[in-house]
């Protein structure tokens, strides 16, 4: 038994290398019929009628009328149909399925199918849905949900301050683009219904099938198949297509296999929410930020989906990691007719840290004051309070941090070559960063209860059972780490599969940066508790989480510990610009995190560098627009993400903290190497043009609109 | 319409009467049920359906019936079996360059393919050899990093032909 950070062998690595891991779309079952989604053209619209075209033996429709339970996706609000009942709100809303046993045969069907459509007058942006009196999408308001909190006392702060640096910030939609598209298989005998996919949350679609069936739960299963990346994109979405799968195959009595292609996966599933976030920072004569008011608009697209719980992430975060004395939030998520805005990596972090870390280097500039310098005097210490005045218990390492990031990149010696060399266009930007661990407030305990089991057998078999899933992040493989260190067995005694309902208890999502933080921690407590009775033979422990007596939360008000604990982080990259075609070329990318222990130095490198390449996606390449809400972009071909040739190699460092309430020391990590990257990589940007960079992503059209305004000015 | 058509997968004959336009993605997944071949975007884009197609890398997707006439193709059901793929997949969980996986059957072949014609890559070789692969999962450096390695550890080997 060495040190748990010590790299192992992944437990999946053999079967995706040689190509033998089966996929969704790889499963082929008897008589396996195949189901394909018709789906709104319109973006607000009453259905009047729907004309079905004769159909061939075996063929069928499954639409709205074959829904015995409640039409309705079980999430944070109760307002999306699974199937559109008689009105669509977005371009991409699925109404009715063909099914049958040739594929080229459903697609001519899907094509004869007539939709009459009485059109309605759609929202199409933030701005648009700000204006509306009357047809609101959702109950009667313009928004989902409106929230504001505040910590000391603004007015007076207000009210003694000698000027303000206001700032506004927009962010794009980013597409999740695992590689595998959404997929799912469902299976009716013996009166029960089994759904096989690709997901992050069996227990969702489980819960998403027992709402639609109206069956008791015991004759739903769902079981999670190796999974092509998640990214957050497989947390809620596959909740509607499980139940699709489910559906058809209840109807056809025979397997039916349901397998978006890469078109209909971009157009139709969840994206990241576009946001616009104005930040004010109030300075007092001491050149000192003694206040800030900061308001938050998202585009939630066309229902509720999980966008309350991302503005609340996005809203704690918006002043960074750095403590501001009185503070101001209010933050609203507005319903339009777009694609249903839902959750991505980071989950509202990204968008908060680009805009607070541009923020703060404008306030340097304004100061003139080096930014580092700047956000070094404000960064939270233990002992000061959050956003939401949650008292940080643990030690923060802010400072070793910045020391080490600005060390290893040579900011200094940069940022002041590159200020006063104009005749290239270089430059180079430090981000600073948190990402809270696990669900938002005490809602580990209110909402999810997660429950884990072990289960140790006669012979030298101990065996894990949660419902969290293995997406390529590792969980196989590090859960069974903690579990055999923890016991102190050899790894291969430990048994870990993809999860099933049948055996697994509900340990909630694999989302929200809580796998190794929440789950692990209650497994390691199962295995200490093993460890003492390891002379019995055949016995179960289940564990349930408890809500830590030193955290404490209202709900109401957004005061107390956000999270149970958080990561911290700093990125820097050091761009050139063509000054020709204003194209991008990365020349440095360094990371500093402080994740607590690393379970496995491998797989942690794998979710930074996986990371932070996805976020400088998001930061200057990721482009996806709406017209007329339709998404421009639906492909691999218009939607870019990064490639082999995109960015240079990443120099990153851990930090050593362990956290005491973490399994040997271990907080989360996944979210967290995204959120950093983009704003990192503006302040390069704007390092290098000396123009302000307001928006994200950073095109070279962009770069080129701020040099050519800049020569007019 | 369908036609004869003869070919050699992964050093085996195959004679099929399909559609000559048929894609060569379905006809290794649908009807040889060979799935270790994915398929992420039909369009030419992702890698996932890469094969080697006369020693070349190719997007199965792309590529009708027709167009085997009389070539080989060669899968990862085939690569797997053979001292490359060994050395190769050593590499890349020396690396770390596997997460998800849906991509890491087309990047070890786009590997094989760049190592044959070029034993000795410099990194800048490998990044523009693997720029028609996408991965979501790694951020890229760790499957360079276990290229890198394994035209050092596999060294002689890679200009071999692939013996079945």
């Amino acid at each position: 038994m060495g040190n748990i950070s010590n790299p192992v062998k992944r437990f999946d690595f053999d079967e995706k290398v040689d190509g033998r891991a089966q996929y969704c779309a790889d499963i082929k079952l008897e008589q396996m019929l195949y189901a394909k989604t018709l789906r709104s053209e319109k973006a607000r619209a009453k259905i009047a009628s729907i004309e079905i075209p004769h159909l061939p033996p075996g063929y069928f429709i499954v639409d709205q009328n074959d829904i015995p339970g409640k039409n309705i996706v079980p999430i944070v609000y109760e307002d999306q149909p699974f199937l559109a009942p008689n009105r669509v709100n977005y371009i991409g809303e699925p109404i009715l399925l063909v099914v049958g046993p040739d594929k080229p045969s459903i697609l001519d069907i899907l094509k004869k199918i007539k939709v009459n459509y009485e059109e309605l007058k759609p929202v199409l942006s933030i701005a648009e849905a700000q204006e509306l009196q009357e047809e609101y999408i959702f109950a009667n308001k313009p928004c989902f949900v409106e929230y504001a909190y505040s910590k000391g006392n603004i007015a007076e702060a207000i009210k003694n301050s000698k000027f303000f640096i206001e700032d506004e910030f927009r962010t794009g939609y980013q597409e999740q683009a695992y590689l595998e598209t959404q997929s799912m298989i469902g299976v009716y005998e013996d009166n029960r219904v089994t759904v096989y996919g690709s997901m992050q949350c069996p227990y969702y679609v489980k819960e998403a099938l027992i709402q639609a069936l109206g069956w008791p739960e015991d004759r739903i299963r769902v079981i999670q198949l190796p999974t092509g990346g998640g990214f957050g994109g497989k947390e809620d979405y596959p909740s509607i297509i499980g139940v699709h799968a489910g559906l058809a195959a209840i109807k056809a009595q025979k397997p039916v296999q349901l397998v978006l292609d890469r078109q209909e996966d971009i157009s139709c599933s969840t994206k990241r929410h576009p946001a616009i976030i104005k930040i004010r920072s109030y300075i007092d004569d001491q050149d000192q930020i003694t206040a800030q008011e900061i308001d938050i608009k998202t585009d939630a697209g066309a229902y509720a989906g999980l966008s309350s719980v991302v503005l609340q992430r996005l809203m704690y975060s918006a002043s960074g990691v750095y403590n501001i004395k009185n503070l101001k939030v209010q933050a609203r998520a507005y319903a339009t007719n777009q694609v249903v805005s839902g959750a991505f990596r980071g989950f509202g972090g990204p968008q908060a840290f680009f805009a607070i870390e541009m923020h703060m280097e404008n306030i340097a500039q304004q100061l003139n004051q080096d930014s580092l310098e700047l956000k070094r005097e404000y960064f939270f210490q233990q002992g000061d309070t959050s956003s939401t005045s949650g008292l940080f218990q643990y030690p923060i390492k802010l400072d070793e941090i910045a020391t080490e990031i600005a060390k290893m990149s040579s900011y200094r010696r940069k940022r002041q070559l590159y200020s006063s060399q104009k005749e290239r266009l270089r430059g180079i930007g430090c981000s600073v960063f948190s990402h809270g661990c696990g669900f938002t407030g005490d809602n580990e305990e209110k909402l999810i209860k997660p429950k884990v089991r072990l289960k140790k057998y006669s012979y030298n078999c101990v065996q894990i059972f949660v419902s969290s899933t293995e997406i390529g992040q590792g969980a196989l493989t590090t859960l069974r780490k903690i579990v055999a260190q923890a016991l102190e067995i050899p790894i291969e005694w430990v048994k870990h599969e993809y999860p099933d309902t049948d055996f697994c208890p509900n340990s909630g999502p694999t989302v929200a940066s809580r796998t190794i933080m929440i789950i692990g921690k209650l497994l390691y407590d199962c295995a200490l508790e093993m460890k003492d009775r390891w002379n019995e033979e055949e016995f179960d422990i289940t564990h349930e989480y408890v809500y830590p007596k030193n955290l404490k939360w209202d709900n109401e008000k957004f005061q107390g510990n956000a999270y149970p604990e958080y990561s911290w982080g700093a990125n820097v990259v050091e761009v050139e610009i063509d000054p020709i075609t204003y194209t991008l070329n990365i020349l440095g990318i360094w990371a500093v995190y402080d994740i607590g222990t690393p379970i496995d130095e491998k797989i942690v490198k794998g979710q930074i560098e996986g990371g932070i390449v996805q976020g400088l996606g998001f930061g200057c390449m990721e482009v996806l627009n709406s017209k007329n809400g339709q998404l421009l972009q639906s492909s691999l071909t218009d939607y870019l993400i990064p490639t082999a040739v995109d960015f240079p190699e990443i120099e990153s460092k851990l930090i050593h903290n362990p956290y005491e309430n973490g399994p040997f020391g271990a907080r989360g990590l996944g979210e967290l190497s995204l959120v950093g990257a983009a704003p990192a990589l503006a302040l390069a940007i704007q390092n290098a043009i000396g123009q302000k960079v307001t928006q994200i992503p950073v095109t070279p059209e962009y770069i080129m609109e701020l040099m050519q305004n800049a020569k007019y000015d | 319409m369908l036609n004869m058509i003869n070919f050699k997968l992964n050093g085996k004959n195959i004679n099929l009467k399909i559609h000559p336009l048929k894609r060569l993605v379905d006809i290794l997944r649908d009807d040889l049920q060979l799935t270790g071949t994915k398929e992420g975007c039909g369009e030419g884009e992702c890698g996932a359906c890469a094969v080697l197609l006369d020693d070349k890398l190719v997007n199965s997707c792309l590529v009708p019936a027709a167009l085997l006439e009389d070539k080989s193709v060669l899968t990862i059901e085939g690569y797997r079996n053979t001292e490359k793929f060994k050395v190769l997949s050593a590499c890349f969980e020396k690396a770390g360059s596997v997460q998800c996986g849906f991509c890491t059957p087309g990047m070890i072949l786009a590997a094989e393919a760049l190592l044959r014609q070029n034993p000795k890559p410099l990194e800048g070789e490998i990044r523009a050899a693997l720029a028609g692969n996408l991965c979501r999962c790694t951020g890229y450096n760790l499957i360079v990093e276990a290229i890198l390695l394994a035209a050092k550890e596999g060294e002689g080997l890679w200009s071999k032909s692939i013996d079945l």
